[in-house]
């Protein structure tokens, strides 16, 4: 016969299992920055992958609907004309979790990149350009969401 | 395994225009199921593209980015004949890997 309590602390320990085998076994891959793609912030982000405060810059440019209908698919892309960007990241201000993508360029490929993101809510999005000297250069823009793409 | 990349690599001049389109659910760890529990995550983590076999652009993703994910981007000093691969990793461990032509 189980008390009420023993039943309750039971459930905690099932609750505790399910988030652990749900949300934290495939962050297991070595390389993955894991902090990043876990903060809340722009600068969290820049926190977690080591870079300088950002200063917005006209030469980077964030690309994207003034009104996204469908959350669940925003076209953003992401862009600089300056030469040595190294890395390229995508944020969406106000998502769970702000980072949607870093791109890692070479001298082989232009720094313009596109993909398409996932949206709760209207936000600011974020186009970070870092530097091969360091400096790191952000553009933002608003995008309004009608219908959120983020839980069900 | 997950089904083939759509790649499309278009060159004008000496560039190349990369659009991918990959095939993956892209669950993002938020979602409930009709029972209220949470789907578990499944996501594409990283992206590989090559040029002739060299690397030349790596990503990092989060679970944000758009089920059935497309990327873009461009290839300076592309001719036309040239290979193209793009390979995903997710969250699973799987990978998948495919190459087109530029044309």
């Amino acid at each position: 016969m189980q008390t009420r309590r023993e039943t309750l602390k039971h459930s905690a320990i099932v609750a505790g299992l399910l988030a652990t085998t749900g949300l934290f076994p495939q962050y297991a891959l070595a390389a993955y920055n894991k902090t990043a793609f876990e903060a809340k912030s722009l600068a969290e982000v820049l926190k977690a992958i080591g870079a300088g405060a950002p200063v917005e810059s006209k030469d980077v440019t964030i690309g994207g609907p003034d009104i996204a209908e469908n959350g669940a698919v925003v076209p953003l892309t992401a862009s600089t004309v300056l030469p040595g960007a190294k890395q390229m990241l995508i944020l969406v201000e106000k998502n769970p979790a702000a980072m949607i993508a870093m791109f890692n360029l070479t001298d082989s490929v232009e720094a313009n990149v596109a993909t398409r993101a996932k949206m709760g809510q209207s936000s600011d999005v974020y186009a970070v350009v870092i530097m091969a000297d360091g400096k790191v250069l952000f553009a933002k823009k608003e995008v309004k969401v009608t219908l959120g793409g983020c839980g069900g | 395994m997950a089904d083939p990349m759509r790649i499309r690599a278009q060159v004008a001049g000496d560039k190349a225009t990369v659009r991918v389109l990959m095939s993956h659910e892209m669950e993002s760890g938020q979602r409930k199921d009709s029972a209220g529990k949470i789907v578990p995550a499944w996501f594409i983590q990283e992206v590989t593209a090559t040029h002739n076999g060299k690397p030349v652009l790596t990503a990092e993703w989060g679970p944000a980015v758009s089920k059935n994910p497309f990327l873009q981007f461009v290839i300076k000093g592309a001719k036309a004949g040239d290979k193209i691969g793009v390979t995903w990793k997710d969250t699973k461990g799987d990978t998948r890997t495919d190459e087109a032509t530029a044309s």
